[in-house]
């Protein structure tokens, strides 16, 4: 977990490029920050983002690095469930998974030089060691109106965790999501909210 | 309170640019250094002039005069950068500035996007010029108003060097003041200070190691090295930049008792070190890559007659690879001082014990996006010069394409032509085509064309036009007619250049066309000397955000054999679903229609409405 004297909250998110971790980071770091706490977050860019693994740090009421230790994140968010298995180290041994069910699958599947594991077993090993909390997220973001509010579902899913209020997140959801898709942002975040609680 | 904003480093380096009274601010794009001038151009107002210089020895050249006139000046590149930009750093150290200048070198341990991991502090010692190496996002937008004013006291550029995990952290950030003041440009001449030749040079350089006491001074008393005596520890920890928050907290979950002193400048503060040799037995001194701090500190040691036992890197247990973090800061804690470990392995940005789940995860590298036009591209160049030709490629997106077979070297920026022409001269008899960028072009692939055309290298380079400098985050370059500020300008023509240089075959196609791409491709290969083929296309990405929209393909199912020729283009938009045997496009098609040209089946087609 957490330590104290190092940090409040730790939290990982996990996915593929394009999927918007960059913005579910961006959305929590600013409401933290708002609510006067110190955040330290990492990010992947560059040749990263193309379609490629991409892991994202953040530390509330962290003043130290932005690095999280193995072993030492509160919950583990993964857009894409393979994600989550990839980057399982970081996560403390009680803490939690949130996962996204729906799958991406990388070229190296898609072309058969690889295979994917099924998503159950994933789930399942994943549920071996963490408590889980696994629901399709791409599914509800279409519910909510468009498929690329995954990332603000799963934001809405992580909300109770946050050491913040759930205003602030939410003026940052609409702060930082296109104009035009607040309406559809804000619903993706509450059905997020909604099938998780804490 | 002072108001705090949530911040990308980079965005923080440039928040410092403006508040330290920048005025002439340049820089080529490189991972992780592109978003400084990215937010800089961006600004809706403006009272400091931004661009995108062609190469980095350009930057660093139109910041250097800018700042001969006494103006405030700042170059910004990524660390590789500064090796194409060190010819003027070297004797720039030499005539100095007469405003001030910050050049500002974003270094990659780890390369999380470079082809090598090289240390920017060695240059900072090799030119004899200071170096502010940034802990964090907040001490980066600190430490630029704080270079400026001393390149000016000290009439020398600073160098500033923050590391990926600065300029793509983010963080909570207290805003300062704006400097107002703004220096008038008025160059003065003087030859013994302003022209190196041998007579000067010779002049300036005992000035310049002079000035290294005046530079010590002043960064001796700087607020970015801070010394923490702990009475009564016998250990005592050194460590630089971003590493320094790293053994803080390695410290800290340790519960370790230990004397600190964190370094932020280079030249290192010798007093500071000397103090903490004498409250201790022992010295742990963690910096990221090279051993710079430990040689500093080895020397005073060794000076001051001091027997405390230093640990570090040259020899071990610190690593002089990758990144550093808390866990291999605390395993080496753990080694030297005798505690429990973690065993926790070095991260290397990526690896993970797959088998320790037992389940095969698949891999995810980086890919060409869906419709991307270099994939087509390269399909042709691959059937036309076949599998036994040589491919040497250069730096882009277009290096992705070393999954498709058509990227056989990789050195540098512009090193494709030039390492094409050096095989052709070599004797090598199999056909040789290349790929460059139309960015890498304009940074240094001219030169190598003009070098390949002049001496009759008999090579086909090929210029993957896809008008922008995409990889790097879609900087405009000289080709758009558009300037880092969005604002228009000259259009330069590859073709025109190129013939200008004296190439003899110059052929423009768009790649979509493959037939008439390998058409071209065809005789540029039996084209006797230098041939260019220039394929142009959009970068999808651009084209989606100039809202050009294309109808999606799809595969009718009846009609596919399960060839699997659409599925080696290796686009992300095409499945192959081995129970059927059937390949299928996923949501993720942009329209391109390369697939649909390769298909012998007519089994894909555009979606009808």
């Amino acid at each position: 977990m957490s330590a104290g004297g190092i940090s409040l909250f730790d939290l990982v998110i996990a996915g593929v490029g394009g999927q918007g971790t960059i913005l579910a980071s961006d959305i929590i770091g600013r409401a933290a920050v708002k609510e006067d706490m110190p955040v330290r977050a990492a990010e992947t860019h560059g040749m990263a983002q193309r379609g490629g693994s991409v892991v994202n740090h953040i530390r509330l009421g962290c003043e130290l690095g932005s690095m999280i230790p193995v072993k030492s994140a509160d919950v583990l968010l993964a857009l894409e469930p393979s994600e989550a298995l990839r980057y399982l180290e970081y996560l403390s041994d009680d803490g939690v998974v949130i996962v996204n069910t729906d799958p991406i699958l990388p070229v190296t599947v898609t072309s058969g030089l690889c295979t994917y594991p099924g998503v159950d077993a994933i789930i399942k090993k994943l549920e071996k060691e963490h408590e889980v909390k696994a629901f399709n997220a791409t599914g509800l973001a279409k519910e909510a109106g468009h498929p690329q509010s995954m990332n603000v579902v799963m934001v809405g899913a992580v909300s109770d965790y946050l050491p913040v209020s759930i205003d602030t997140i939410v003026e940052c959801v609409r702060e930082l999501v296109p104009p035009k898709t607040i309406d559809i942002n804000v619903r993706a975040f509450d059905m997020g909210r909604s099938v998780i609680q804490v | 309170m002072r108001k705090r904003e949530y911040m990308l480093g980079n965005a923080a380096i440039a928040r410092g640019i403006v508040e330290g009274g920048g005025q002439v601010i340049c820089g080529y794009p490189g991972t992780p250094s592109s978003e400084i001038i990215g937010t800089l151009a961006a600004m809706e107002e403006r009272n400091f002039h931004v661009e995108w210089s062609v190469n980095e020895k350009v930057a660093l050249e139109v910041a250097a005069g800018a700042a001969m006139t006494g103006v405030r000046s700042v170059v910004t590149m990524k660390h590789v950068g500064l090796n194409v930009a060190a010819d003027p750093l070297m004797t720039l150290a030499y005539t100095g500035v007469e405003g001030s200048m910050i050049i500002i070198v974003a270094d990659d341990p780890s390369c999380h996007s470079s082809q090598n991991e090289q240390d920017t502090r060695r240059y900072s010692q090799f030119s004899l010029i200071p170096c502010l190496d940034p802990s964090s996002p907040q001490e980066a937008k600190d430490m630029i108003p704080y270079a400026f004013k001393i390149s000016n006291r000290l009439q020398i550029p600073v160098i500033f060097r923050p590391t990926t995990r600065v300029s793509h952290g983010k963080s909570d950030i207290e805003i300062g003041p704006v400097n107002g003041e703004r220096p008038v440009a008025d160059f003065r001449k003087d030859l013994e200070r302003w022209v190196m030749v041998p007579k000067n040079a010779r002049i300036r350089h005992p000035r310049l190691l002079e000035l290294q006491k005046d530079i010590l001074r002043e960064l001796k008393n700087s607020p970015w090295n801070e010394l923490e005596i702990h009475e009564g520890a016998r250990v005592g920890i050194i460590a630089s930049g971003i590493a320094s928050v790293y053994a803080k907290e390695a410290i800290i979950r340790k519960g370790i008792d230990a004397s600190f002193l964190k370094i932020g400048t280079y030249p290192v503060p010798e007093n500071s070190i000397r103090t903490i040799l004498e409250d201790t037995d022992r010295i742990i001194v963690f910096e990221e890559m090279e051993a710079v701090v430990e040689e500093q500190v080895r020397i005073i040691a060794q000076e001051a007659g001091s027997n405390v036992e230093i640990i570090g890197k040259i020899k071990g247990p610190v690593p002089r690879i990758f990144e550093l973090n808390t866990d291999i800061c605390a395993d080496v804690l753990a080694e030297v001082l005798g505690l429990e470990r973690n065993d926790v392995p070095a991260d290397t940005g990526e690896d993970f014990d797959y088998d320790a789940c037992r389940i095969e995860l698949p891999m995810r590298p980086p890919v060409m996006c869906p419709g991307c036009s270099h994939r087509a591209t390269f399909h042709a160049m691959k059937k036309v010069f076949g599998k036994d030709a040589i491919f040497p490629s250069d730096i882009g997106c277009y290096t992705l394409g070393i999954q498709s077979g058509t990227v056989d070297t990789t050195l540098c920026m512009g090193g494709s032509i030039t390492v094409a022409s050096g095989m052709y001269q070599a004797g090598e008899k199999r056909p040789i085509c290349c790929s460059i960028g139309d960015s890498t072009f304009f940074h240094t692939g001219m030169n190598g064309l003009l070098n390949a055309i002049y001496n009759k290298a008999d090579i086909t380079v090929t210029i993957v036009d896809n008008r922008i400098t995409a990889m790097t985050g879609h900087q405009p370059n000289p080709g758009m007619g558009r300037l880092a500020t969005g604002e228009e300008t000259v259009e330069v023509s590859l073709e025109a250049l190129c013939r200008g240089m004296g190439a003899g075959f110059v052929e423009t196609v768009d790649p979509y066309d493959l037939e008439r791409t390998e058409e071209v491709f065809k005789r540029a290969k039996d084209y006797k000397g230098t041939s260019v083929v220039i394929t142009r296309q959009l970068c999808v990405i651009d084209a989606k955000r100039s809202g050009i929209r294309r109808k999606p393909f799809v595969i009718d199912a009846e009609k596919c054999v399960g060839c699997r020729l659409c599925v080696n283009l290796g686009c992300p938009a095409i499945e192959f679903d081995a129970s059927t045997g059937k390949a299928s496009v996923n949501s993720m098609c942009t329209g391109c229609g390369v697939c649909a040209r390769l298909c012998r089946f007519d089994a894909i087609a555009e979606v009808k409405k």
